[in-house]
């Protein structure tokens, strides 16, 4: 049996069998950084709807509703903060926030974060849990993975170091953009880590896929990622990688 | 409406070019002779509509085909190579359907495995070390989602073709020929110009994925199609393309001749601007345009966020609540 109160304790993973369940993408910062060092950024920024998206309900219906049940503006959350000591940027996403799908916001949320990132020369840290990119933002949504690629791809360029954190579930255009390129990958236990849903695979090729695909262990296997990482340990492993990476001002270089 | 959200520009100023003679740059212009988004789509996946290969021979002089990632397999469902147009050398990357059940069975339906896309990457390096300019050709349903596919990477593989594509320092000119599959299209996808075909396609997901999921049923496609706006004069509005290729009347699938020579016109004079500007201010306005894509609402943008307050003050304030 396990209790509710045991289970949030325990940063919602189960006391007896280790599963993780979700973790929402406050929590996550709040888990993450050094307490009380965490600065919020661009808090205010909602989603439009570029294409006037005609659904069985509307998309600013959609997104009232969502913002309701996560308490959030959007799917991502991003800022400032130190962790272990080292002044690091911080994009963490929330599941909750429909399916953590990526739109403008969050394509306009992290790129921000991405570009302030390289005029403070810090760090960035990315913490993925979404379905992928948002239908309803259309080709929109789809070129935010680009957005956000070409500003890692400015980052990368500075030497500056890019740690990607993939929890359950991360799937579709994030896995195939940004969630994909870190310089270190790491994964909770058990996530949903894929490119393509087991719906669309059924649909596409009608093959249902393997118990156990797709999992962060599979991944691991097949090389496409450093290492599993408890939720418990995640802080302290980061703030070990942060301050291995940390930048050194350019002119301490002896290869410059 | 759009147009006033994202604060822009039609596709011509964008770029910061003229309307090319020839290409569709106004939506307006087209909008008395466009069909439903589901024609769009269904004229998009005819069997018969030029595909890569088919391009490839009436846009170019001569092409020479290389094969191979280096790493895994040649996917047949990625083409590329090097080819001579107006007796300028470029490196040419497609992806290739098939025109019959056989043929798309060898091509795998235009869907790449990841050994594709690391192909792809391998070409663009190649175009980039001898300073030959990139054309890509857009034309695939989506990224295969099969199991191998997964086990070796598709997710990291199209990550890494656009991240080579968004750096890469030489031109980049991406043509949508027919149908643009989600991330497995994007990933040939990031250029300096982006181009289409008038009756073509570019979206987030196919629309039959979208019906499923957003309206429980297959069946809702073509409401899902239009829903998506993912026909040419859409993504021109959106300012997703730059410009479009007129097809000939009734679909590129009648004339393939024109239709090639069409893409040669937009190529040769999208390669000759390109080509006179230096590759850091190309890299910059490359940066540039995915950089202005997304439309968001900000209550306060550009206004100096509140000034934080020290924890004494702050504590005033409290009690005199």
């Amino acid at each position: 049996m396990l209790f509710n109160k045991q289970l949030v304790r325990n940063l919602n993973v189960c006391t007896s069998c280790e599963h993780h369940f979700r973790f929402g993408g406050r929590e996550r910062i709040e888990l993450l950084v050094d307490r009380g060092s965490f600065e919020e950024h661009d808090s205010e920024m909602t989603s439009a709807d570029p294409l006037v998206f005609a659904d069985s309900k509307p998309y600013p219906t959609r997104i009232e509703a969502a913002r309701a049940k996560s308490g959030e503006q959007d799917a991502v959350i991003t800022g400032f903060a130190l962790i272990g000591e080292v002044p690091t940027a911080i994009a963490s996403m929330d599941f909750d926030f429909i399916g953590g799908s990526m739109g403008s916001v969050v394509g306009e949320k992290i790129t921000r974060v991405a570009e302030r990132a390289l005029a403070e020369r810090r760090p960035l840290v990315i913490v993925s849990a979404s379905g992928g990119a948002r239908m309803q933002e259309g080709t929109i949504a789809l070129m935010q993975m680009a957005k956000i690629v070409a500003a890692l791809g400015r980052l990368a360029d500075a030497g500056l170091p890019f740690v990607s954190v993939l929890t359950d579930p991360t799937t579709g255009g994030v896995l195939a953009s940004y969630a994909s390129l870190g310089d270190l990958i790491v994964a909770e236990p058990g996530a949903l880590i894929g490119f393509s849903g087991a719906r669309v695979t059924d649909q596409t090729i009608g093959e249902k896929l393997p118990t156990g695909f797709q999992r962060s262990e599979f991944v691991l296997q097949h090389g496409f990622i450093d290492q599993i990482v408890p939720r418990a340990q995640l802080r302290d492993r980061l703030a070990f990688f942060l301050t291995a990476f940390r930048p050194v001002a350019h002119d301490m270089r002896w290869s410059l | 409406m759009v147009d006033k959200l994202l604060g822009k520009r039609t596709a011509v100023e964008t770029n910061g070019h003229l309307p090319e003679a020839g290409l569709i740059t106004d939506a307006r212009a087209i909008a008395a002779t466009r069909g439903t988004a589901w024609q769009a789509v269904q004229l998009a996946r005819d069997p018969k509509r030029p595909h890569a290969q088919d391009v490839i021979a009436g846009a170019f002089d001569r092409f020479q085909e290389l094969h191979g990632d280096r790493l895994f397999r040649d996917d047949p469902a990625v083409i590329g190579g090097i080819a001579e147009i107006d007796g300028l050398y470029v490196v040419v990357v497609g992806q290739q359907k098939g025109s019959s059940t056989e043929e798309n069975i060898a091509r795998n339906f235009g869907m790449p495995h990841p050994e594709g896309y690391r192909k792809a990457i391998r070409l663009y390096r190649l175009a980039e070390k001898f300073h030959l300019p990139l054309i890509t050709l857009i034309d695939t349903p989506g990224a295969f989602p099969g199991p191998e596919a997964e086990e070796r990477g598709q997710a990291e593989a199209i990550a890494r073709s656009i991240e080579a594509m968004t750096r890469l320092a030489t031109p980049v000119v991406v043509v949508v020929l027919g149908e643009g599959g989600s991330g497995g299209a994007l990933a040939l996808g990031v250029g300096d110009v982006v181009l289409a075909l008038e009756n073509a396609v570019y979206s987030v997901i196919s629309p039959e994925g979208a019906a499923a999921i957003l309206f429980r049923s297959n069946a809702e496609a073509q409401r899902a199609a239009s829903a998506l706006r993912l026909a040419g004069p859409d993504l021109l509005e959106l300012g997703i393309v730059d410009a479009l290729i007129p097809e000939p009347p009734g679909g590129a699938q009648t004339d393939h001749a024109a239709t090639a020579k069409a893409v040669r016109a937009a190529l040769t004079s999208e390669l000759e601007r390109l080509s006179r500007v230096p590759t850091a201010d190309l890299l910059s306005a490359r940066y540039e345009r995915f950089r202005a894509i997304g439309v968001v609402v900000e209550p306060s943008a550009g206004q100096a966020p509140p000034k934080k307050e020290p924890w004494w003050r702050r504590g005033i304030g409290k009690v005199r609540l």
